[in-house]
Protein backbone atom coordinates (compact mmCIF):
# COMPACT_ATOMS: atom_id res chain seq x y z
CA UNK A 1 0.00 0.00 0.00
CA UNK A 2 1.43 3.23 -0.48
CA UNK A 3 1.61 5.40 2.71
CA UNK A 4 2.43 9.40 2.53
CA UNK A 5 3.73 10.72 5.86
CA UNK A 6 4.73 14.15 6.15
CA UNK A 7 8.31 13.95 7.97
CA UNK A 8 9.79 17.50 9.55
CA UNK A 9 7.58 18.98 6.64
CA UNK A 10 8.27 16.76 4.16
CA UNK A 11 5.87 14.42 2.44
CA UNK A 12 7.67 11.17 2.21
CA UNK A 13 6.02 8.82 0.32
CA UNK A 14 6.88 5.04 -0.31
CA UNK A 15 5.13 1.62 -1.24
CA UNK A 16 5.05 -1.11 1.62
CA UNK A 17 3.62 -3.65 3.45
CA UNK A 18 0.93 -2.80 6.47
CA UNK A 19 2.85 -4.46 8.71
CA UNK A 20 5.79 -1.99 8.53
CA UNK A 21 6.75 -0.21 11.66
CA UNK A 22 6.71 3.23 11.65
CA UNK A 23 10.07 3.37 13.39
CA UNK A 24 11.55 1.51 9.98
CA UNK A 25 9.64 3.84 7.44
CA UNK A 26 11.46 6.52 9.19
CA UNK A 27 14.71 4.73 9.08
CA UNK A 28 14.40 2.76 5.64
CA UNK A 29 12.30 4.44 3.48
CA UNK A 30 12.70 8.20 4.67
CA UNK A 31 16.46 7.25 5.45
CA UNK A 32 16.64 9.36 8.66
CA UNK A 33 18.33 7.57 11.06
CA UNK A 34 18.25 9.61 13.74
CA UNK A 35 15.70 8.13 15.11
CA UNK A 36 16.76 4.68 17.27
CA UNK A 37 15.48 1.69 17.28
CA UNK A 38 15.74 -0.47 20.73
CA UNK A 39 13.92 -3.00 22.47
CA UNK A 40 11.20 -3.13 19.86
CA UNK A 41 8.84 -3.71 22.95
CA UNK A 42 7.47 -0.43 23.37
CA UNK A 43 9.71 -0.08 26.85
CA UNK A 44 12.90 1.71 26.01
CA UNK A 45 11.49 4.59 24.34
CA UNK A 46 15.04 5.70 21.94
CA UNK A 47 12.20 5.11 19.15
CA UNK A 48 9.99 8.27 20.06
CA UNK A 49 8.97 10.53 17.60
CA UNK A 50 5.82 12.56 16.95
CA UNK A 51 3.11 11.92 15.49
CA UNK A 52 0.57 14.74 15.30
CA UNK A 53 2.39 16.71 17.98
CA UNK A 54 2.38 13.96 20.61
CA UNK A 55 5.44 12.05 21.13
CA UNK A 56 4.83 8.32 20.54
CA UNK A 57 6.60 4.84 20.73
CA UNK A 58 7.38 4.46 16.19
CA UNK A 59 8.25 0.80 16.98
CA UNK A 60 4.59 0.27 18.14
CA UNK A 61 2.88 1.87 15.44
CA UNK A 62 2.31 0.64 11.60
CA UNK A 63 3.55 3.26 9.17
CA UNK A 64 0.07 2.62 7.34
CA UNK A 65 -1.65 4.22 11.18
CA UNK A 66 0.32 7.61 10.41
CA UNK A 67 -0.51 7.88 6.78
CA UNK A 68 -1.56 11.47 5.88
CA UNK A 69 -0.17 12.40 9.42
CA UNK A 70 3.00 14.55 10.59
CA UNK A 71 5.82 13.14 12.16
CA UNK A 72 8.49 15.19 13.84
CA UNK A 73 11.79 13.42 14.44
CA UNK A 74 15.02 14.33 16.08
CA UNK A 75 16.13 15.18 12.82
CA UNK A 76 13.04 17.91 12.94
CA UNK A 77 14.36 19.60 16.26
CA UNK A 78 17.15 22.14 14.35
CA UNK A 79 15.70 24.85 13.41
CA UNK A 80 17.60 26.92 10.49
CA UNK A 81 21.03 25.92 11.43
CA UNK A 82 20.53 25.75 15.28
CA UNK A 83 20.01 23.62 17.64
CA UNK A 84 17.05 23.33 19.80
CA UNK A 85 17.95 24.29 23.37
CA UNK A 86 17.55 21.20 24.35
CA UNK A 87 19.97 19.81 22.19
CA UNK A 88 22.16 22.42 23.70
CA UNK A 89 21.62 21.11 26.59
CA UNK A 90 22.56 17.58 26.43
CA UNK A 91 25.51 19.02 24.88
CA UNK A 92 26.05 21.09 28.03
CA UNK A 93 25.43 19.24 30.66
CA UNK A 94 26.73 15.73 29.23
CA UNK A 95 23.24 14.58 28.87
CA UNK A 96 24.24 11.35 26.91
CA UNK A 97 27.48 9.31 27.21
CA UNK A 98 26.39 6.65 24.09
CA UNK A 99 23.78 8.51 22.90
CA UNK A 100 21.32 5.65 22.03
CA UNK A 101 18.26 6.64 23.92
CA UNK A 102 19.67 10.48 22.97
CA UNK A 103 16.58 10.81 20.12
CA UNK A 104 13.89 9.26 22.04
CA UNK A 105 14.99 11.35 25.15
CA UNK A 106 15.14 15.13 23.24
CA UNK A 107 12.11 14.09 21.63
CA UNK A 108 9.78 13.68 24.61
CA UNK A 109 12.30 16.43 26.66
CA UNK A 110 10.95 19.14 23.66
CA UNK A 111 7.21 17.81 24.19
CA UNK A 112 7.54 18.32 27.97
CA UNK A 113 9.00 22.20 27.65
CA UNK A 114 6.19 23.47 25.01
CA UNK A 115 3.59 21.83 27.67
CA UNK A 116 5.45 22.98 30.86
CA UNK A 117 8.50 25.54 30.80
CA UNK A 118 9.63 25.23 34.16
CA UNK A 119 9.24 21.74 35.10
CA UNK A 120 10.38 20.00 38.23
CA UNK A 121 13.05 17.99 38.61
CA UNK A 122 10.22 15.06 39.43
CA UNK A 123 8.35 16.50 36.18
CA UNK A 124 11.41 15.46 34.28
CA UNK A 125 11.60 12.02 35.55
CA UNK A 126 7.66 11.35 35.29
CA UNK A 127 8.09 12.57 31.77
CA UNK A 128 10.95 10.60 30.85
CA UNK A 129 9.71 7.78 33.06
CA UNK A 130 8.63 5.70 29.85
CA UNK A 131 12.67 5.69 28.85
CA UNK A 132 15.49 4.19 29.45
CA UNK A 133 19.48 5.43 29.53
CA UNK A 134 22.25 2.95 30.81
CA UNK A 135 24.61 5.18 30.86
CA UNK A 136 23.64 8.70 32.40
CA UNK A 137 21.66 6.91 35.57
CA UNK A 138 19.56 10.11 34.06
CA UNK A 139 21.05 12.58 36.66
CA UNK A 140 22.75 14.81 33.36
CA UNK A 141 19.09 14.05 31.33
CA UNK A 142 17.45 15.90 33.90
CA UNK A 143 20.39 18.66 34.01
CA UNK A 144 20.17 18.84 30.79
CA UNK A 145 16.29 19.56 30.24
CA UNK A 146 16.36 21.97 33.49
CA UNK A 147 19.46 23.58 31.34
CA UNK A 148 17.22 24.00 28.06
CA UNK A 149 13.96 25.43 30.38
CA UNK A 150 16.23 27.88 32.06
CA UNK A 151 17.91 28.82 28.65
CA UNK A 152 14.46 29.69 27.57
CA UNK A 153 13.13 30.93 30.21
CA UNK A 154 16.15 33.64 30.25
CA UNK A 155 15.62 34.05 25.88
CA UNK A 156 12.16 34.61 26.83
CA UNK A 157 13.11 37.75 29.14
CA UNK A 158 16.01 39.36 26.87
CA UNK A 159 12.93 38.94 23.91
CA UNK A 160 10.32 40.51 26.21
CA UNK B 1 13.84 -7.78 14.83
CA UNK B 2 10.31 -8.80 15.23
CA UNK B 3 7.67 -9.00 12.57
CA UNK B 4 3.95 -9.09 12.45
CA UNK B 5 1.98 -11.89 10.02
CA UNK B 6 0.81 -10.39 7.02
CA UNK B 7 -2.40 -8.59 6.96
CA UNK B 8 -4.82 -6.50 5.54
CA UNK B 9 -5.40 -2.81 6.53
CA UNK B 10 -8.38 -0.76 6.10
CA UNK B 11 -8.74 2.80 7.84
CA UNK B 12 -12.25 3.25 8.63
CA UNK B 13 -14.21 6.36 7.91
CA UNK B 14 -17.23 6.06 10.36
CA UNK B 15 -18.29 3.94 13.08
CA UNK B 16 -21.03 2.20 10.60
CA UNK B 17 -18.24 1.91 7.89
CA UNK B 18 -16.26 0.28 10.86
CA UNK B 19 -18.62 -2.16 11.54
CA UNK B 20 -19.27 -3.21 7.81
CA UNK B 21 -15.37 -3.70 7.52
CA UNK B 22 -15.66 -5.94 10.62
CA UNK B 23 -18.33 -8.15 8.99
CA UNK B 24 -16.90 -8.22 5.69
CA UNK B 25 -13.61 -8.95 6.93
CA UNK B 26 -14.67 -12.01 9.36
CA UNK B 27 -13.64 -12.45 12.87
CA UNK B 28 -10.41 -13.13 12.48
CA UNK B 29 -9.84 -9.18 11.72
CA UNK B 30 -9.59 -6.96 14.78
CA UNK B 31 -9.68 -3.08 15.65
CA UNK B 32 -6.45 -1.69 16.02
CA UNK B 33 -6.95 1.99 17.89
CA UNK B 34 -3.59 2.88 20.07
CA UNK B 35 -2.72 -0.29 19.28
CA UNK B 36 -0.48 -0.60 21.97
CA UNK B 37 -0.90 -3.92 23.28
CA UNK B 38 -2.55 -5.48 19.98
CA UNK B 39 0.77 -4.55 18.14
CA UNK B 40 3.31 -6.02 20.62
CA UNK B 41 1.12 -9.74 20.70
CA UNK B 42 1.21 -9.19 16.30
CA UNK B 43 5.07 -8.90 17.19
CA UNK B 44 5.38 -11.71 19.04
CA UNK B 45 3.02 -13.63 16.99
CA UNK B 46 0.83 -14.35 19.71
CA UNK B 47 -2.04 -12.88 18.09
CA UNK B 48 -2.65 -12.85 14.47
CA UNK B 49 -5.48 -10.96 12.82
CA UNK B 50 -5.97 -11.53 8.74
CA UNK B 51 -6.87 -7.90 8.93
CA UNK B 52 -6.75 -4.75 11.35
CA UNK B 53 -9.37 -2.12 10.85
CA UNK B 54 -7.93 1.29 11.75
CA UNK B 55 -10.20 3.73 14.00
CA UNK B 56 -7.91 5.96 14.66
CA UNK B 57 -9.69 8.55 12.24
CA UNK B 58 -12.81 8.23 14.43
CA UNK B 59 -12.28 10.77 16.98
CA UNK B 60 -14.53 13.53 16.75
CA UNK B 61 -17.39 10.60 17.31
CA UNK B 62 -15.13 8.19 19.62
CA UNK B 63 -13.01 10.10 21.84
CA UNK B 64 -15.13 12.88 24.06
CA UNK B 65 -14.99 12.75 27.56
CA UNK B 66 -18.36 14.92 29.11
CA UNK B 67 -21.25 14.67 31.27
CA UNK B 68 -24.35 13.72 29.14
CA UNK B 69 -27.19 14.44 31.86
CA UNK B 70 -26.00 12.08 35.15
CA UNK B 71 -23.55 10.41 33.35
CA UNK B 72 -20.24 10.91 32.90
CA UNK B 73 -19.37 9.36 29.22
CA UNK B 74 -15.58 8.24 28.05
CA UNK B 75 -15.36 7.35 24.44
CA UNK B 76 -13.57 4.26 23.87
CA UNK B 77 -11.07 5.73 21.85
CA UNK B 78 -10.36 8.94 24.32
CA UNK B 79 -6.63 8.65 25.22
CA UNK B 80 -5.23 7.23 28.08
CA UNK B 81 -3.81 10.87 28.47
CA UNK B 82 -6.92 12.38 27.58
CA UNK B 83 -8.42 10.64 30.62
CA UNK B 84 -5.98 11.87 32.90
CA UNK B 85 -5.88 15.25 31.87
CA UNK B 86 -9.83 15.57 31.81
CA UNK B 87 -11.09 17.77 34.61
CA UNK B 88 -14.69 16.85 34.61
CA UNK B 89 -13.72 12.54 34.71
CA UNK B 90 -11.40 14.25 37.68
CA UNK B 91 -13.95 16.35 39.12
CA UNK B 92 -16.17 13.20 39.58
CA UNK B 93 -14.43 9.95 39.81
CA UNK B 94 -10.61 10.99 41.00
CA UNK B 95 -10.00 7.24 41.17
CA UNK B 96 -9.58 7.69 36.90
CA UNK B 97 -6.66 10.06 37.55
CA UNK B 98 -5.57 8.05 40.49
CA UNK B 99 -5.21 5.05 37.94
CA UNK B 100 -4.21 6.81 34.82
CA UNK B 101 -1.12 8.29 36.79
CA UNK B 102 0.41 4.75 36.92
CA UNK B 103 -1.03 3.02 33.50
CA UNK B 104 1.74 2.39 31.23
CA UNK B 105 4.41 5.28 30.56
CA UNK B 106 3.56 9.14 29.93
CA UNK B 107 4.22 8.34 26.00
CA UNK B 108 2.67 4.83 26.02
CA UNK B 109 -0.59 7.16 27.72
CA UNK B 110 -0.58 9.14 24.63
CA UNK B 111 -1.47 6.69 21.91
CA UNK B 112 -3.54 4.16 24.15
CA UNK B 113 -7.17 4.14 24.28
CA UNK B 114 -9.45 3.42 26.73
CA UNK B 115 -11.62 1.49 24.91
CA UNK B 116 -8.44 -0.51 23.05
CA UNK B 117 -7.42 -1.76 27.14
CA UNK B 118 -11.11 -2.95 27.85
CA UNK B 119 -11.21 -4.79 24.82
CA UNK B 120 -7.76 -6.61 25.01
CA UNK B 121 -9.00 -7.80 28.01
CA UNK B 122 -5.53 -8.30 29.63
CA UNK B 123 -6.03 -9.50 33.80
CA UNK B 124 -3.66 -6.94 34.63
CA UNK B 125 -5.14 -3.90 33.18
CA UNK B 126 -6.34 -1.43 34.99
CA UNK B 127 -9.47 -0.16 33.81
CA UNK B 128 -11.66 -3.23 34.19
CA UNK B 129 -11.08 -2.92 37.71
CA UNK B 130 -11.98 0.85 37.87
CA UNK B 131 -14.63 0.51 35.60
CA UNK B 132 -16.14 -2.49 37.98
CA UNK B 133 -15.49 -0.54 41.00
CA UNK B 134 -17.52 2.64 39.61
CA UNK B 135 -19.79 -0.25 37.94
CA UNK B 136 -19.67 1.03 34.34
CA UNK B 137 -21.57 0.33 31.29
CA UNK B 138 -19.88 0.14 28.05
CA UNK B 139 -21.76 0.97 24.62
CA UNK B 140 -21.21 -1.70 21.95
CA UNK B 141 -22.62 -1.73 18.66
CA UNK B 142 -22.76 -4.06 15.54
CA UNK B 143 -24.61 -4.69 12.43
CA UNK B 144 -28.21 -5.23 14.49
CA UNK B 145 -27.70 -2.05 16.64
CA UNK B 146 -26.61 -0.91 19.97
CA UNK B 147 -26.40 -3.07 23.24
CA UNK B 148 -25.27 -1.96 27.06
CA UNK B 149 -23.25 -3.79 28.87
CA UNK B 150 -21.87 -3.71 32.74
CA UNK B 151 -18.06 -3.55 32.12
CA UNK B 152 -18.54 -6.43 34.94
CA UNK B 153 -20.00 -8.46 32.55
CA UNK B 154 -17.54 -7.82 29.63
CA UNK B 155 -14.78 -9.80 30.26
CA UNK B 156 -15.42 -13.45 29.72
CA UNK B 157 -11.82 -14.51 30.55
CA UNK B 158 -8.09 -13.80 30.28
CA UNK B 159 -8.29 -12.12 26.81
CA UNK B 160 -11.52 -12.55 25.73
CA UNK B 161 -14.87 -10.30 26.27
CA UNK B 162 -18.51 -10.78 25.18
CA UNK B 163 -18.04 -8.58 22.12
CA UNK B 164 -19.16 -10.38 18.62
CA UNK B 165 -16.33 -10.10 16.10
CA UNK B 166 -17.94 -7.26 14.22
CA UNK B 167 -19.53 -4.97 17.20
CA UNK B 168 -17.52 -1.79 18.24
CA UNK B 169 -17.40 -0.26 21.53
CA UNK B 170 -18.16 3.33 21.37
CA UNK B 171 -18.32 4.43 25.11
CA UNK B 172 -18.02 4.30 28.89
CA UNK B 173 -20.58 5.22 31.10
CA UNK B 174 -20.60 5.62 34.69
CA UNK B 175 -23.84 6.94 36.90
CA UNK B 176 -23.04 10.33 38.83
CA UNK B 177 -24.10 9.90 42.46
CA UNK B 178 -24.38 12.02 45.54
CA UNK B 179 -22.37 11.24 48.39
CA UNK B 180 -19.38 9.39 46.24
CA UNK B 181 -15.71 9.06 46.56
CA UNK B 182 -13.24 6.97 44.42
CA UNK B 183 -9.36 6.06 44.51
CA UNK B 184 -7.16 3.31 42.96
CA UNK B 185 -3.90 2.34 44.21
CA UNK B 186 -1.22 -0.20 42.65
CA UNK B 187 1.50 -1.73 43.43
CA UNK B 188 4.58 -2.29 40.60
CA UNK B 189 7.94 -2.84 40.81
CA UNK B 190 8.60 0.25 37.88
CA UNK B 191 6.91 2.41 35.68
CA UNK B 192 5.25 0.77 32.48
CA UNK B 193 5.72 -2.91 34.18
CA UNK B 194 1.90 -4.97 35.06
CA UNK B 195 0.91 -4.33 38.32
CA UNK B 196 2.33 -6.80 40.61
CA UNK B 197 -1.14 -6.28 42.12
CA UNK B 198 -3.84 -3.08 42.39
CA UNK B 199 -7.16 -2.10 44.13
CA UNK B 200 -10.00 0.07 43.38
CA UNK B 201 -12.77 1.62 45.26
CA UNK B 202 -15.84 4.11 44.86
CA UNK B 203 -18.07 4.60 48.21
CA UNK B 204 -21.58 6.59 48.40
CA UNK B 205 -22.03 7.60 51.96
CA UNK B 206 -24.64 8.73 54.42
CA UNK B 207 -23.16 10.26 56.72
CA UNK B 208 -21.02 7.59 58.22
CA UNK B 209 -22.74 4.74 56.52
CA UNK B 210 -21.51 3.43 53.57
CA UNK B 211 -25.00 2.98 51.41
CA UNK B 212 -23.35 1.51 48.60
CA UNK B 213 -19.58 0.48 47.45
CA UNK B 214 -17.97 -1.21 44.46
CA UNK B 215 -14.84 -2.70 44.98
CA UNK B 216 -12.47 -3.74 41.78
CA UNK B 217 -9.33 -5.86 41.66
CA UNK B 218 -6.37 -5.82 39.34
CA UNK B 219 -4.10 -8.78 38.28
CA UNK B 220 -4.88 -11.21 41.47
CA UNK B 221 -7.43 -13.44 39.56
CA UNK B 222 -10.77 -11.53 40.75
CA UNK B 223 -13.73 -12.76 39.02
CA UNK B 224 -14.68 -10.00 36.55
CA UNK B 225 -12.32 -7.34 38.14
CA UNK B 226 -14.71 -7.59 41.48
CA UNK B 227 -14.93 -8.22 44.56
CA UNK B 228 -18.96 -8.81 44.98
CA UNK B 229 -18.36 -10.56 48.59
CA UNK B 230 -16.33 -7.48 49.81
CA UNK B 231 -18.77 -5.09 48.82
CA UNK B 232 -22.35 -7.08 50.15
CA UNK B 233 -20.41 -7.56 53.65
CA UNK B 234 -19.33 -3.26 53.78
CA UNK B 235 -23.03 -2.21 52.05
CA UNK B 236 -24.68 -0.67 55.56
CA UNK B 237 -21.98 -0.79 57.68
CA UNK B 238 -20.14 2.19 59.64
CA UNK B 239 -17.65 3.57 56.94
CA UNK B 240 -14.97 3.07 59.50
CA UNK B 241 -10.77 1.55 59.14
CA UNK B 242 -12.42 -1.43 61.20
CA UNK B 243 -14.97 -1.97 58.55
CA UNK B 244 -12.29 -1.53 55.32
CA UNK B 245 -10.30 -3.60 56.92
CA UNK B 246 -12.72 -6.16 57.20
CA UNK B 247 -13.99 -6.23 53.21
CA UNK B 248 -9.84 -5.76 52.55
CA UNK B 249 -9.83 -9.64 54.15
CA UNK B 250 -12.76 -10.51 52.21
CA UNK B 251 -11.96 -9.10 49.19
CA UNK B 252 -7.88 -11.00 49.47
CA UNK B 253 -9.92 -14.37 50.65
CA UNK B 254 -12.35 -14.56 47.49
CA UNK B 255 -9.68 -13.47 44.76
CA UNK B 256 -7.46 -16.27 43.35
CA UNK B 257 -3.88 -14.46 42.21
CA UNK B 258 -1.27 -16.53 40.84
CA UNK B 259 2.30 -16.80 41.46
CA UNK B 260 4.98 -15.52 39.29
CA UNK B 261 7.66 -13.31 38.96
CA UNK B 262 6.45 -10.58 40.25
CA UNK B 263 5.66 -11.98 43.82
CA UNK B 264 4.24 -15.42 45.38
CA UNK B 265 0.60 -15.90 46.12
CA UNK B 266 0.27 -15.30 49.56
CA UNK B 267 2.39 -11.78 48.87
CA UNK B 268 -0.68 -11.01 46.01
CA UNK B 269 -2.89 -11.82 48.54
CA UNK B 270 -1.56 -9.66 50.90
CA UNK B 271 -1.77 -6.63 48.68
CA UNK B 272 -5.06 -7.66 47.68
CA UNK B 273 -6.18 -6.96 51.29
CA UNK B 274 -4.00 -4.11 52.13
CA UNK B 275 -4.76 -1.85 48.82
CA UNK B 276 -8.13 -2.85 49.01
CA UNK B 277 -8.10 -1.24 52.24
CA UNK B 278 -6.36 1.94 51.29
CA UNK B 279 -8.60 2.19 48.42
CA UNK B 280 -12.04 2.38 50.36
CA UNK B 281 -10.15 4.85 53.37
CA UNK B 282 -9.18 7.27 50.64
CA UNK B 283 -12.50 6.80 48.72
CA UNK B 284 -14.21 7.89 52.25
CA UNK B 285 -12.15 10.57 52.52
CA UNK B 286 -12.94 12.05 49.42
CA UNK B 287 -16.51 11.44 49.94
CA UNK B 288 -16.13 13.37 53.12
CA UNK B 289 -14.27 16.18 51.53
CA UNK B 290 -11.14 15.44 53.29
CA UNK B 291 -9.11 14.87 50.79
CA UNK B 292 -8.39 16.07 46.96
Amino acid sequence: MEVTININGTPETHDVEPRLLLVHFIREKAGLRGTHWGCDTSNCGTCVVWLDGKPVKSCTVFAAMADGRSVRTVEGLEQGGKLDPVQEGFMECHGLQCGFCTPGMLMTSRALLDANPDPTETEIREAISGQLCRCTGYENIVRSVRWAAEKEASTEEVTA
Amino acid sequence: MQVPAPFTYERATSVEHAIALLGELGPEARVVAGGHSLIPMMKLRLARPDALVDINGLGAELAQIRVDGDDLVIGSLARHADLLGSAVAGEHFPIFHDAEKVIADPVVRNFGTVGGSLCQADPAEDLAAVFAALDGVATLRGPAGVRQVRVRELHVGPYETVLAPDELMLELRVAIRPGGGSAYEKVERRVGDYPVAAAGAAVWLDGDTVRDVGIGLTAVGAEHFAAPEAEAALRGQPATEESFRAAGQLAAEHCNPSADQRGPVDYKRHLAAELTTRALLRAAARARGQEA
